[in-house]
């Protein structure tokens, strides 16, 4: 155990600061996708992309080392796991919409064993539990600066086009109506939602990616009553979330990505309660 | 082009959903002409909700035309004012009531945020409908009928010449139904309105046409609209009561008729 003031000041603790500094980076991010998230009921959508993010993982860390496919790195093959089964499933929503629910459970175990397959035959150390649970020691400067281009290439169209996105959100059929893109847009967020799922995996581990990805924004729904507001609710929550998460587990020698999570399922719960009792 | 084209104009139309499944609807043609306002009833499954798809360009028909003031329904979408029924949407969704009236404002060119413009003609939609006062609450926090004056407030938000109304008194509590046939009668004198639903009890006052839809449609003039009519619909007996210019029938068999 730690006291508090090291983990501030002291240059051993220098790599929770850092991840701190990440996870706050990444709040934006996650309030305007969380909310998506919620709002658009697409949380399942989200755990299929999350696990095939982990096939993307294998499958680059394979090619890497047994095919010396240097450029192949794991974070690409993660995006390109995640980005390809949301995109995957978005369609399947779109024009099948009954067969929605199969792809999905398919896509989720088919990824997260297509990884497991791979990282088996890679040889040399992987840490794949890591990659699982979360672990704070594989952040990079590299993820610093991905997660601010993420919060750019979220931010910027989400304000640009937010009339259109509360549109899509409420009623897709009348959005298309009214002559908006509804596909384009809504696989336009799934792409966003993926990229948001690899930053988060770094963090939190693809076990708990979807934790983050819903207790902050629906802790949030429980005290606004406007998108935006939820939207930015979230981000604050999730900054939090993780800034506190990150302290409490190195305060008690915790694992960081559930003490997050669990710290973050205790708000949502109280957040119901409050809402229901306390507020008219 | 004749110059008052007919409001809808649909000519020998058929739909199927797959090309193994049976027809939804059969060598359909009828024409509402402008200036008349209808009411398409029909037992549940008869393709009511099929034919308004149609009619919106959400569904292209295999076979026959359609045509919304004499264009395809595609490029008649921006006169068009159109309200879903309530159970599809979330009620719980996090929006104000303004901001889901503004939706009947957008546009593709809407960006950032509405024009003033935008909002002026929001607020007015739903004074038409008499809920202005709640602008600024919470669409969440209304009740099923207040929900549903909203969302016909974001279809006449659009300024349309044609307002298609599906199921619009399923969720309105029975005090406030004369309230709203009154606004209806209202609207009707500004638009082509055309309302569906299963309930016959809707065939009422100020309607002029009563399309009928059970696979096949035929089209009546509500004023000649009978009970032996609405038995050839809907293949069983249906008790009506007809008053000169109002027809209030009610289904013999209500489980048949409701869902």
């Amino acid at each position: 155990m730690s006291d508090l003031y090291s983990i501030i000041f002291s240059p051993e603790w220098a790599f929770l600061r850092f991840a701190m500094l990440v996870g706050i980076c990444l709040s934006p991010a996650i309030g305007v996708i969380g909310t998506m998230v919620v709002t658009r009921r697409i949380s399942s959508l989200a755990g299929a992309s999350t696990h095939a993010a982990l096939g993307g993982f294998g499958l680059a860390l394979f090619l890497q080392r047994v095919c010396m496919l240097e450029w192949f790195t794991p974070t690409l093959g993660a995006v390109t796991g995640a980005v390809a089964a949301a995109v995957a499933v978005g369609i399947v929503s779109i024009y099948a919409k009954e067969r929605e629910d199969t792809v999905i459970g398919a896509v989720w175990a088919i990824g997260m064993s297509i990884g497991l397959l791979f990282l088996d035959r890679t040889p040399g150390y992987v840490d794949w539990q890591g990659y699982l649970f979360g672990s704070i020691l594989l952040l990079t400067t590299e993820d610093l600066v991905l997660t601010l281009v993420l919060d750019a290439v979220i931010l910027i169209p989400a304000i640009i086009f937010f009339p259109a996105i509360l549109a899509l959100t409420f009623d897709d059929t009348f959005a298309r109506l009214r002559g908006i893109k509804v596909t384009v847009l809504y696989l336009g967020l799934l792409i966003l939602t993926a990229l948001t799922i690899v930053l988060l995996i770094n963090l939190v581990g693809i076990m708990l990616v979807i934790a983050l990805l819903t207790l902050p924004s629906a802790a949030a729904a429980c005290f606004t009553s406007h998108l935006r507001s939820t939207m930015i609710l979230s981000a604050v929550f999730n900054a939090i979330f993780i800034s506190v998460g990150l302290l409490l587990s190195s305060l008690f020698a915790l694992p960081c990505g559930p003490a997050i999570v669990v710290l973050a399922g205790i708000v949502y719960a109280i957040s119901m309660i409050v809402k229901k009792y306390f507020l008219k | 082009m004749p110059e008052n084209p007919s409001v809808i104009e649909i000519s020998d139309l058929s739909f199927r959903y797959s090309p193994s499944a049976p027809p939804v609807l059969e060598n359909v043609s009828f024409a509402v002409p402008s200036g008349s306002s209808g009411c398409i009833v029909g037992p549940n499954g008869g393709g009511k909700s099929t034919l308004l798809k149609l009619m919106l360009g959400l569904l292209q028909p295999d076979t026959g035309s359609i045509r919304i003031f004499g264009k395809s329904p595609v490029k008649a979408r921006s006169k068009i004012g159109y309200m879903p029924q309530y159970h599809q949407l979330d009620s719980s969704f996090p929006a104000s009531v303004l901001e889901v009236a503004l939706m009947g404002r957008i546009t593709p060119k809407t960006i950032f945020g509405y024009k003033k413009q935008d909002k002026t003609a929001a607020i007015e939609a739903l004074d038409i409908l008499g809920i202005a006062d709640l602008a600024e609450h919470s669409f969440a926090g209304l009740s099923g009928g207040q929900r549903q004056r909203v969302l016909i407030a974001r279809a006449l938000a659009g300024e349309p010449e044609l307002l298609l109304l599906d199921e619009p008194t399923a969720n309105i509590d029975p005090g406030a139904e004369e309230q709203f046939y009154g606004t209806l009668e209202l609207l009707r004198k500004k638009m082509t309105v055309i309302t569906v639903s299963h309930d016959l009890g809707f065939v009422n006052r100020e309607t002029d046409l009563v399309i009928c839809v059970n696979r096949s449609v035929s089209i009546h003039q509500a004023t000649d609209f009978t009970a032996e009519t609405a038995n050839e619909v809907y293949h069983h007996h249906v008790n009506m009561i007809q008053h000169d210019h109002e027809c209030f029938c009610h289904c013999h068999k209500e489980h048949e008729c409701n869902e």
